[in-house]
């Protein structure tokens, strides 16, 4: 089922927390609305969900206005961060709660409403606990049955809303991986909040990047990191380096030198440099940017390094290969490989 | 060595506890106290029910008057109890799953009870429905009397009893939020069923601690009962004014044995109260909060 989102503003008690939102999702496609707490991402949920109303705008499934219709009647599959399960029903109660409160008249009998049940808990890789109850299990193995509770009404979206957020870091990957399995096998339209861009890069299909209560850009997760469109999303995304520069003559400059950088397009004045720390050339020439190390320290496979750049004394992260004998106040020269200018302020 | 070898004995012990004599002094104290304020007073009441022998004990709750008074206080709680219940239920669900202005002003009201002296209480009912009243002659023209009769004791009861439900409901509620709700609407479920299936088996034992509470104090009510039952023998008198009155008629074997009956009612509340804390404490907020 696709869904729009056509120009929804949400306010809670006349404080906006939504402005003018408007997004389309993909039938099938899984969806990430990733950004800071605060940006929105979760009441936009809320709202497909129908457990909020928009102040304005509309939201359609398929081609007919949900906007107005009450949460039973989307049917929708919510997954909740904190499972939200019912605790004084075992797990196949649980599973079976959404096909059970059906009326009568469009209600599976029992065996069949078991049945499917049983399917479901197969899927989520719980078989065999059914009886057991919400308590007695783990955090990763509750979210699993929230999800084929959700999954358990055949829901034409399925909403997720910081699905692992209250897992650690290794139930996290795992369940991650395996939501994803999940997806490619039951073709669900899903969409699902997080603010864990890592995340969201490696799940989603595509990602829509909030903040402030606006989309700041939506694409597939190679088009958000390769090229953002606004500060904002190079910041928030991957890590970033920023820098405040001159154009003039076609070309970027620092501190009265120029960098080796054509200015592209950009009008000649101030602009802000951004680059990723990871895409880095370093080279031995004068248009380059120079600066001395202040401080190296060890990430992972590479050795991470803050440059006090000449001039006004602009510290930006570059990252070496872990063995670069560079110390503190080494002298560096580097050019970005790739590079993204921004208009200051 | 000996010095190091009772520091190493002390360290053993968290260091908010305190040593073994202070312990046991504490300890003492508050077992002397409770002995004199709580246990004498309860042996009492038995021993000078039982006074005049078995027989004697039950002829006194055999008595007609007795079974009045009985069956009167049973019948109240069996109407101000549900009552409450459903007040309760309603005020909690109100106040834990919705936001709305006033919130802090009905919260507050909802304590009123507790803060207002039974015998106040009582006396509100005395004005509002006496014969200088204006609601009083207008229901009786109608056959209805409410003050000295059956419904001016209920909704004396009802007034006094009022918070026990809510009280133990709402931080029960408001602690578990609307995430359950909101899980069993997505999946398809009215208002109704969600309020059945969902709502309700989460708080049940919350409910039922409420209850105890709240049947505990309808039955044991003075107070407000007092000023609003005129006290007529046999008909508007519940067992705490039926006790009363035996006692100043000097009969003391009487009083005490319908008091002892009361007591009982105290101890078995007290079972039941300790046993639903004990099992389901985490399900019950005033354990969780006192």
């Amino acid at each position: 089922m696709e869904v729009r989102v056509q120009n929804v503003r949400k306010e809670f008690d006349r404080f906006p927390a939504l402005h003018d939102v408007s997004l389309d999702i993909r039938s099938g496609e899984l969806i990430a609305l990733l950004g800071p707490s605060g940006s929105g991402k979760t009441t936009l949920l809320r709202l497909i969900a129908g457990l909020e109303m928009p102040t304005q705008g509309k939201i359609f499934f398929g081609d007919t206005d949900a906007s107005e219709k009450s949460v039973q009647e989307r049917n929708i599959g919510f997954v909740f961060q904190h499972y939200a399960l019912f605790r004084h029903m075992t797990i196949l109660e649980n599973i079976s709660f959404g096909l059970k409160v059906r009326p009568r008249s469009t209600r599976p009998p029992n065996s069949e409403i078991r049945r499917r049940a049983m399917e479901l808990l197969d899927l989520v890789q719980l078989s065999g606990l059914e009886k057991r109850y919400p308590s007695q299990l783990s955090g990763g193995q509750r979210q699993r049955v929230a999800l084929a509770r959700a999954l358990a009404i055949e829901p034409a979206v399925l909403l997720l809303d910081e699905p692992f957020g209250a897992l650690d870091a290794q139930v996290r990957r795992e369940l991650r991986k395996w939501l994803r399995e999940i997806h490619d096998r039951t073709g669900h339209t899903t969409v699902f909040v997080t603010h864990d861009q890592e995340e969201a890069l490696e799940l989603s299909d595509r990602l829509c990047v909030m903040s402030q209560g606006r989309i700041e850009q939506v694409g597939t997760p190679d088009t958000v990191y390769d090229h953002p469109t606004s500060p904002f999303v190079f910041g928030f995304i991957g890590e970033s380096s920023t820098l405040p520069v001159t154009v003039e003559n076609g070309e970027l400059w620092v501190g009265g030198r120029a960098i080796g950088l054509p200015a592209g397009d950009a009008g000649p004045g101030e602009a802000r440099l951004f680059f990723r720390p990871h895409d880095v050339d370093l080279i031995e020439a004068d248009a380059s940017l120079a600066g001395v190390v202040s401080t190296a320290r060890r990430v992972g496979g590479t050795r991470r390094v803050e440059l006090e750049i000449g001039g006004a004394g602009h510290l930006v992260e570059v990252d070496l290969p872990f063995d670069h004998p560079a110390g503190e106040k080494t002298r560096l020269a580097f050019r970005p490989r790739r590079w993204k200018l921004f208009p200051a302020g | 060595m000996a010095t190091k070898l009772r520091a190493r004995r002390h360290r053993r012990v968290s260091p908010t506890s305190e040593s073994r004599p202070v312990q046991w002094l504490l300890i003492g104290i508050a077992l002397a106290f409770m002995a004199v304020i709580l246990l004498l007073p309860l042996y009492a009441v038995f021993h000078e029910a039982l006074i005049k022998g078995i027989g004697a004990f039950f002829a006194a709750l055999g008595e007609k008057d007795a079974q009045a008074a009985i069956r009167l206080t049973l019948l109240v709680a069996a109407i101000a109890v549900p009552l409450n219940v459903v007040f309760g239920l309603a005020a909690s669900w109100a106040i834990a799953k919705f936001e709305f202005k006033g919130k802090a002003f009905l919260i507050t009201l909802i304590d009123l009870p507790f803060s207002v002296s039974p015998v106040i209480s009582g006396l509100v009912y005395v004005l509002l429905f006496g014969a200088g009243s204006f609601l009083g002659p207008w229901l009786k023209s109608y056959g209805i009397e409410v003050l000295f009769a059956l419904p001016g004791i209920v909704l004396a009861t009802i007034f006094v009893t009022f918070p026990f439900v809510a009280r133990e409901l709402i931080p029960l509620m408001q602690d578990q939020g609307t995430g359950d709700e909101e899980a069993a609407l997505s999946l398809g479920a009215n208002g109704w069923q969600t309020f059945w299936r969902v709502t309700l088996p989460n708080i049940k034992w919350g409910l039922l601690y409420g209850v105890l509470l709240c049947n505990a104090r309808a039955m044991g009510e003075f107070g407000a009962v007092a000023v609003v039952s005129g006290k007529i023998r046999g008909q508007t008198t519940t067992m705490p004014l039926q006790v009363e009155m035996l006692y100043n008629e000097y009969n003391a074997a009487a009083a005490f044995a319908l008091a002892s009956l009361l007591a009982l009612l105290a101890l078995v509340t007290l079972v039941l109260k300790t046993a639903l804390e004990w099992r389901f404490g985490d399900e019950i907020a005033a354990a969780a909060k006192h």
